[in-house]
């Protein structure tokens, strides 16, 4: 119908407006070519960026409130020194790989991006990363772990400010009342767990949903049975997820775990829900702000009494990509070097409550914060989850991911296993 | 049409000579002009729908990675991606998971929806203010939804359990940790979601019906049953039409709820077309296969786009 409309409406409109239509056809096609124009050229250019000479930009993560305002003022603090403005660009934690792959495509890359660790590696591997070292950082005074945590295939592409792990906090109360001991070994902490799940409370939390929140949690079972990411079937492996299997069994885990990342986990504990949970110190500051709770901290319990609690390195490191221009770069590297300093790292770790990876720095940090002394023993001999895969992490972690959902949702843990372990090699 | 333009026009050429000193170049000028207001739509649509497209499509037969970011090089590969993904298990898990659930919840959204809207067309006290309370569920963020959905879902703490736990019926239910349940409530979220749109349109269409029609099947004695199979559905098959197609079209690629309810889990017993394109692009980083996936469900939305543009045709005429 409205077809037929505007052809009416043209029919008899030339004769009437004959002279008018010579104004506007001209009138009306210039701006709209001109918009037509525009558009296609901000759509072409748009993603190409300036470079401000004396502002330099950092991509990060840090997108809660808190995390954002230390991270301002550890910048202002250095940009200041370096006589340079510093801006922070926060994306959500797995934003920042694909938008730094977005600004490397267009050659707008920032001059500094805080990567998570596991996925350094991936972008070292595209050529997307500097050599620290190369531009003037040293590596003397930081832990070797350190160094391999931000290093990939020997070169040292990321400087960590500060690391963390995961480690058993409990609800101090509960067990004071219960009259348990904190459990140091899997067959404690399977007992101790079972004798706190009562009513509504489970005995202990933890993460096994489908996401690397999984994978971190299950990794300190795997390693400190012996098992290992390159061999997911191995008997170790499959007797850490039975492990796992057998607190579900005994109701000592929600079978919603399945389901929970460690933020879901932290709630549960803090509403009461779980008497203990696996947990890293980034959920300290929420923890803290609950006054009437009194938790505790303590290494994951081992297979077998004396045996080391090898626990997952997790943490940022602060690169600098490679954008060509290598003045920048070099301030850049002054700028990472300055944020991932001795003094910068006690400040920053003291907010966050996470480890400084400056072995002095973390000394000063274990007098300041004691309770926490439990996680710089995990961290000292934590372990990196790409050091051995790099950039092919994530394919097992995806394979890994699915085999943990299955075995406690039914399966047995060597099916499970023996198909993660076809997937992540087939995959890669 | 045309034709009747042309025709039309002859005359009040001829009429008002002196005006018009050269109609084949008025003629070419107002083609002009036509073409100006058509073509800002043109490249709009070529830079925002046809660029992406092919891009996707080459894209799935190129070997592309984080290394192609900063190389530009992303060699061709053959078909290489496509069948590295259709071997994969998990690729017709996901395909199976997407038909099951675009099919249930469209099922779902469309009975309820349409219930809602027959129920809704009656005048009753406090009609408008429960209609606009239906709609709530189309307001909220698709997120937002998800991250509520999981909360209240929760085996353990979830309010339906404790819910269902006093009525003393199913308690315990698993609806989103066991990998039987969790597709199905999956949909039943998705359904809650769809309803609102679904009622409001096939309202709207329910309003166009003229009442006579109704009158005159009451009149000859059509039970209720009768009139809304015999008159009210055949005079609103545009409508169910179109409510079905836009409603598939956004029930195939479902990303973010699944993301935020299940993450594809537990066990992948979640994954549908739309979370393996994630996986495989931004999580694996395996850009191509990433394409594969995407470009399969291109297709299928494709059938559909030319089942619904081809029955909007015959309504026309």
């Amino acid at each position: 119908m409205s077809k037929r409309f505007t052809s009416l409406a043209l029919t008899a409109h030339p004769p009437a407006a004959r002279h008018r239509e010579r104004g506007p056809s001209r009138r009306v096609v210039a701006p709209f070519a001109a918009v037509t124009v525009l558009v296609a050229g901000v759509a072409l250019t748009g993603c190409g960026q300036q470079r401000d000479a004396d502002v330099y930009t950092v991509l990060n993560s840090s997108t809660d409130e808190s995390y954002h305002r230390w991270d301002a003022e550890a910048m202002a603090r250095c940009g200041e020194r370096l006589g340079v403005t510093i801006e922070q660009q926060s994306v959500p934690a797995a934003q920042v790989m694909t938008k730094a792959l977005r600004m490397a495509s267009s050659k707008s890359l920032p001059d500094v991006v805080q990567f998570d660790a596991s996925e350094m590696p991936t972008f070292a591997d595209a050529g997307g990363l500097v050599d620290l070292r190369s531009l003037g950082l040293s590596t003397d005074d930081i832990p070797e772990g350190i160094v391999d945590f931000g290093s990939y295939e020997g070169t040292y592409y990321g400087a960590a400010r500060s690391v963390n792990t995961l480690a058993l906090f409990y609800n101090k109360d509960v067990l004071d009342e219960a009259g348990v001991e904190v459990p140091t070994t899997w067959a404690e902490l399977r007992e101790t767990a079972k004798e706190l799940t009562r009513g509504k409370q489970y005995g202990l939390a933890l993460s096994a949903g489908g996401a690397e929140d999984g994978v971190f949690q299950f990794t300190p079972f795997m390693w400190s049975n012996g098992g290992d990411e390159t061999d997911l079937d191995s008997p170790q492996v499959v007797e850490a997820l039975d492990y796992w299997k057998g607190l579900l069994k005994d109701r000592s885990l929600s079978k919603s775990t399945v389901n929970w990342t460690q933020a879901d986990v932290n709630d549960q504990f803090m509403a009461g829900n779980a008497a203990m949970m696996i947990n890293g110190p980034w959920q300290v500051e929420t923890l803290n702000a609950e006054e009437s709770l009194h938790w505790g901290i303590a290494p994951i319990p081992v297979p077998e009494a004396g045996e080391d609690s090898v626990g997952p390195l997790g943490g940022a490191v602060l690169t600098v990509p490679n954008t060509g221009d290598e003045a920048r770069e070099k301030t850049a590297g002054k700028i990472v070097a300055c944020l991932s300093s001795e003094k910068e790292q006690l400040t920053y770790a003291l907010n966050s409550w996470m480890v400084p990876a400056n072995a002095e720095a973390a000394e000063v940090w274990r007098e300041r914060v004691p309770e926490l002394g439990s996680l710089a023993d995990q961290v000292a001999v934590a372990r990196s989850r790409t050091a051995q895969l790099g950039a092919g992490w994530s394919s097992v972690s995806l394979a890994l991911q699915s085999a943990f959902q299955s075995a406690l949702t039914g399966q047995s843990s060597e099916t499970a296993l023996k198909r993660a372990q076809q997937r992540a090699t087939s995959g890669n | 049409m045309t034709t009747s333009t042309v025709t039309a026009q002859t005359p009040a050429k001829a009429s008002a000579p002196a005006a018009a000193p050269d109609p084949a170049r008025a003629a070419r000028r107002r083609r002009l002009t036509q073409w100006g207001f058509v073509a800002p739509a043109v490249v709009f649509m070529l830079l925002f729908f046809g660029y992406p497209l092919v891009r996707n499509v080459v894209m799935s037969f190129q070997h592309y990675t984080p290394k192609t970011f900063f190389t530009g090089e992303a060699p061709f590969n053959g078909t290489d991606n496509w069948s590295n993904v259709f071997q994969d298990a998990l690729f017709g898990k996901a395909l199976w998971h997407t038909l099951v659930f675009t099919a249930g919840s469209l099922v779902g959204q469309f009975c309820i929806g349409m219930a809602l809207a027959v129920f809704f067309s009656r005048r009753f006290p406090l009609n408008g203010v429960l209609r606009s309370l239906i709609l709530l569920p189309w307001l909220v963020p698709m997120v937002v939804s998800g991250i509520v959905w999981r909360r209240i879902l929760d085996q353990d703490t979830g309010v339906l359990n404790s819910f269902l736990d006093t009525l003393g019926v199913g308690g315990g239910t698993p609806w989103l940790t066991s990998p039987e349940m969790a597709l199905l409530s999956v949909i039943l979220v998705n359904i809650w979601i769809g309803i609102p749109f679904n009622m409001v349109i096939l309202y709207g269409g329910l309003q166009e019906i003229p009442k006579e029609l109704h009158e005159a099947a009451a009149l000859d004695g059509a039970s209720a049953w009768r009139t809304f199979r015999s008159v009210t559905l055949p005079v609103l098959k545009p409508v169910i039409t179109v409510v079905l197609v836009l409603g598939f079209m956004s029930t195939v690629k479902i990303l973010d709820l699944i993301l935020a309810l299940t993450d594809g889990g537990p066990a992948d017993a979640t994954q549908t077309l739309g979370t393996l394109t994630y996986q495989n692009s931004f999580v694996q980083l395996d850009f191509g296969a990433g394409a594969v996936v995407g470009n399969v469900l291109i297709l299928i939305s494709a059938v559909f786009a030319v089942f619904y543009l081809r029955a909007n045709r015959t309504e026309g005429k």
